[in-house]
Parts: C-alpha cells; sequence; structure tokens
C-alpha cells in the first residue's frame, strides 16, 4: 500500500496545498483570484481521495491509475480556468474577455476530442491509453496558452509583478508537467513516476505562496528588466 | 513522435519560462538595499556581489532561521546559478562573448541570495531582541 516516502510526499503536498490556500485567503485573494482558491481547493480535494483509493487499492491498482489521470485531467480544466483568469486581467482595460472565454472553451473541447480521436483510431481504443493521452495534450495547449499570454504581456509591456511571476510560474509548472507526461507516455513502466509527479504538484502552491506573501499588490517591475539581458548591475 | 514532439516543445518553454521567472526574481533584489550589518556579517562589498559568493551566501542562508516564505526563491536561485554554470563551461569555449553576461546573471543570484540571508539576519536580530527584553 503506501511506504513511507509515498506517504510523506502526499503529507508534504497535501501540507503546502493547504498552506497555499490560508496565504491566498489571509491575502484576501478571493476576489480577484477566485479561480486560484477554486483550484487549490480541488486539489486538496483530489489529495483527500486519492489517499482513500491508495489506502484501499494500492498504487499499482487500475483504480488508482484511472483516478489519477482522470483527476489531473478535471484539475488541468481547473487551470484553465485560472488561465483565463490571468487573460481577462491582461486584458482587462481591452474589455475582450468573452472572447478569450470562448476561445479557450472552444480549445479545450477541441483538444479533448482530437485526443479521443487519435487514441481510437489507433489500437482497439485503448482507453487506458486515452487518460495518459488526454493530460498530456491538455497540458500542451496550456503551454501554448500561457506562451502566448506570456508573449501578449511581453508586447503590452505589463508591469504588475504578481501578475508577471504567476504568469511565468504557470509556464514553468505546464511545460514541466507536458514534458513529464510526454516522457511518462513513452517510458510507461517506471516507478519513478509515482514519486515524481506528486512532487511536481508542489511547484504551483509553493510559488503561488511566495508571490501572495512577498510581493506586494501593487509591486510593479519593467517587462524589459526580464527580457532583456542586462549590463548593469 | 507525438510525445516526442511535445516533450522536446515543453523542454524548451520550460527552460525559458525558468529563465525568465529567474530573472523576475532577480530584478526584484536589485531594488533591495542591504543593511551595513549584513554586508558586514556577510562579508561583501559595496558596490558589487561577485557571481563566485552564491555558494557561500547559500551555506549561510541554511544557517540562519528566517520567517519563511522564501525558500522558493533561494531554490529557484540555486538551480538558475548551477544551470548558468553549466551554460558558461560550454560557452567558455563556443561562445566566449557570453561569458560576461552569464557572469552578470550569476551576480545576480548572488545579489537575490544575499537579500535573503539581510532579511534573515534582521529577523533574528529582532528575535533575540524581543527575547532579550523578556
Amino acid at each position: 500500500m503506501l511506504d513511507p516516502v509515498n506517504y510523506a510526499i502526499w503529507l508534504g503536498v497535501l501540507l503546502v496545498e493547504i498552506g497555499c490556500l490560508v496565504c491566498l485567503l489571509k491575502g484576501r485573494a478571493l476576489s480577484q483570484h477566485f479561480t486560484l482558491v477554486l483550484y487549490l481547493s480541488a486539489c486538496i480535494a483530489t489529495d483527500v481521495a486519492s489517499y482513500s483509493i491508495l489506502k484501499t487499492s494500492g498504487y499499482l491498482s487500475p483504480t488508482y491509475f484511472y483516478f489519477y489521470f482522470y483527476s489531473q485531467s478535471l484539475l488541468t480544466i481547473c487551470l484553465f480556468f485560472v488561465l483565463m483568469t490571468l487573460y481577462s486581467q491582461v486584458f482587462s482595460d481591452m474589455g475582450v474577455g468573452k472572447h478569450i472565454r470562448a476561445g479557450a472553451m472552444l480549445l479545450l473541447a477541441g483538444t479533448s476530442g482530437i485526443s479521443y480521436y487519435l487514441v481510437a483510431a489507433s489500437s482497439n481504443r485503448m482507453v487506458t491509453h486515452f487518460v495518459a493521452e488526454l493530460g498530456q495534450n491538455l497540458y500542451f495547449v496550456g503551454v501554448v496558452l500561457t506562451y502566448v499570454l506570456w508573449a501578449a504581456m511581453a508586447k503590452l509591456r505589463e508591469n504588475r509583478t504578481r501578475l508577471m511571476q504567476l504568469v511565468l510560474s504557470m509556464g514553468v509548472y505546464v511545460s514541466l508537467s507536458a514534458g513529464s507526461y510526454a516522457m511518462n507516455n513513452l517510458y510507461p513502466k517506471h516507478e519513478f513516476w509515482q514519486y515524481y509527479f506528486p512532487l511536481t504538484a508542489l511547484w504551483l502552491p509553493v510559488s503561488w505562496a511566495y508571490t501572495f506573501m512577498k510581493v506586494p499588490k501593487d509591486a510593479r517591475l519593467a517587462t524589459a528588466r526580464v527580457l532583456a539581458p542586462t549590463t548593469n548591475q | 513522435m507525438t510525445a516526442s514532439l511535445i516533450l522536446v516543445i515543453s523542454f524548451l518553454t520550460l527552460f525559458q519560462f525558468f529563465i525568465t521567472y529567474s530573472r523576475a526574481l532577480i530584478s526584484r533584489s536589485r531594488s533591495h538595499e542591504l543593511s551595513e550589518q549584513g554586508r558586514a556579517l556577510c562579508g561583501l562589498s559595496i558596490r558589487h556581489i561577485a557571481g563566485e559568493q552564491f555558494l557561500r551566501l547559500e551555506q549561510l542562508i541554511a544557517l540562519c532561521p528566517g520567517p519563511g516564505g522564501d525558500e522558493i526563491q533561494v531554490r529557484a536561485m540555486a538551480v538558475y546559478f548551477r544551470l548558468l554554470g553549466a551554460v558558461r563551461t560550454l560557452a567558455t569555449w563556443a561562445l566566449p562573448s557570453a561569458t560576461s553576461w552569464i557572469d552578470e546573471e550569476r551576480s545576480g543570484c548572488a545579489g537575490v541570495a544575499a537579500m535573503v540571508l539581510d532579511r534573515r539576519i534582521a529577523y533574528s536580530r529582532m528575535m533575540t531582541a524581543q527575547q532579550t527584553g523578556r
């Protein structure tokens, strides 16, 4: 069932997520960053549910496999909501929020459809493979959307430090996850993944907690200083 | 094929996002004025903190308790510093003109470490003052 390392990782991730949620609520970010709170709450709920499945079925059971990949897909969809909030904050002055939401929803539906089509068309309708493929593709769409958002922020010379750090940490997380899922699809049968995937989940709550604790709400940072190589100290 | 392509692209975007994230952390630290006490305790000069001092500062940070919340900054800087070290080794013979930029970046990493250490020293002094006050 749960070995001490698995248990320590599970507990560590849960505590970090709860800590980050507390930081967000203490920083009064509920109204402005509701989707972040929603995502963290979903993560905590998933962790609690995964513990009960791990206790009864174990890591190598198909029940846990399906639960893990489908719950991650749902969390990725929550992450899309976070991304949409970030998009609407960046483009708040232009009044294009509705178009962004509609576009993101279409992209999400399209990705799920294409993932199912690719797997169904390939070999004997492997639903097992579908869950892993879907996760990889959803994260990859996240990478593209985050990259486009960051490019737009650089173009618009966005200088809100908090927003910049939230977008960049999101970029790191979705790139890391998409790459890890792709690697997992290439080399699926390896014990390493059971330790690796939960550890990567630490990045977002830790970086968000840092952003809300250490970066003042009205802090500003010139985008050019982050992008262009500097020559002066 | 699709997985390999996604792996390569994701690796490249991860690299870029991580570098930009680290540079954002460095830029924020540049506006921080180090205290005289912090400078004296760390043995730092007034004008410039050399990149080579990062490892020593990292060790001092590990020894100095803090209020928490800055671990990710130190970890991210440590990864970025080592990444730059590896790139510098390659750049020395492949692209020598890039080494000065890499050294500036490594110096920025040391600046972040100095800022974190400075805050931790201030925090420790405050805690000690509170305890002796009781």
